[in-house]
């Protein structure tokens, strides 16, 4: 298996050997349970779908408890796919747990920032505010010029502005595992995670 | 005990002493000088606390060296901290001593024992 779901718990530290400070984020990862197959001949490509976070039947709507039903599997909250590794027999049912990782080893993990709202640019861009005395009006976070005058008469593409910001996937790259805990499933990273705590995170060697 | 805290319990030391602001400790660090360790002690004032006794928890001791302030922060947890002995116990009404980086002489500097 390539990698799995699991949820963000919280940020602490940890000591090293040599009393050096690990910052770490501590995920609680699986159980997974495989709930579908794809397959090259019916789907066109090569994937296995896990499903993660345990559910009552009466919480799942009718066209997903159909399709638990038709893998013959427990319904869950989250369902991802994960590429699959050729030729490794995938049964639906079959369970990975956080076991499939081990210490040292360096993983992504991608998940949902946090949502900011409609932010200016200060928030979104890092943009310097204006200052706040000498003449100013109204304009201490405002983003300023865009641009020249009737020379080239347009704002150019991909100009910072405020909007949306937050609620997108990221991913992180390179995170060193510094713990793997079977009991509790939960896995200790060096460094931080996209989202909110108890948000969904997917982890990938 | 929340989710974070538990994943790390192994982590926690056991032998901490029951110590607050305005004690007087004597923090014994190891230093590594090469393949050699030897211990090396810091005494002065606790003047705060923080992040209770986490592992996340940390602590400020202050004391006076030929005159010049030094103040360290050590991380409660720390394996670099072989021991902590408490000194003295001081008797003071505020959580952070700060107002001592601003005072000077013996005097003012000059904190209460608890009895």
């Amino acid at each position: 298996m390539r990698g799995l779901i699991g949820k963000k718990i919280g940020m602490t530290r940890v000591f090293n050997s040599i009393g050096h400070s690990i910052p770490v984020t501590v995920l609680e990862v699986g159980p997974c349970y495989v709930t579908q197959i794809k397959t090259v001949n019916k789907d066109g490509y090569d994937a296995v779908q896990l499903g993660f976070l345990e559910l009552k039947k009466k919480h799942t709507t009718k066209p997903l408890h159909g399709h638990f039903k038709k893998n013959n599997v427990k319904p869950t909250r989250t369902l991802a796919e994960f590429k699959s590794v050729p030729d490794f027999n995938y049964k639906t049912g079959q369970i990975f747990n956080v076991s499939l990782f081990s210490e040292g080893d360096f993983v992504s993990v991608s998940g949902k920032s946090k949502g900011r709202g409609f932010a200016g640019t200060i928030k979104k861009y890092s943009f310097s505010t204006q200052r706040k005395t000498h003449g100013q009006g109204d304009t201490h976070r405002h983003v300023g010029s865009i641009g020249a005058a009737s020379d080239p008469s347009r704002v150019f593409p991909g100009k910072k502005m405020p909007g949306r910001y937050g609620n997108k996937t990221v991913s992180m790259s390179g995170l060193e595992v510094v713990s793997v805990d079977e009991s509790k499933n939960q896995l200790l990273v060096k460094g931080s995670v996209p989202g909110a705590t108890n948000g969904i995170v997917y982890i990938t060697r | 005990m929340n989710k974070v805290q538990d994943a790390t319990k192994e982590y926690l030391k056991k032998d901490i002493p029951d110590f607050d602001t305005g004690d007087t400790l004597i923090v014994s660090v190891l230093v590594r000088e090469g393949n050699k360790e030897r211990v090396q002690n810091f005494e002065g004032v606790v003047i705060g606390r923080r992040a209770g006794n986490s592992l996340d928890a940390s602590f400020t001791v202050r004391k006076i060296s030929n005159g010049v302030g030094v103040e360290r922060i050590f991380p409660l947890h720390s394996p670099m901290i072989s021991s902590i002995t408490v000194k003295r116990k001081g008797k003071v009404r505020r959580a952070k001593l700060n107002y001592l980086r601003n005072i000077s002489g013996s005097k003012g500097t000059r904190i209460k024992e608890k009895r």
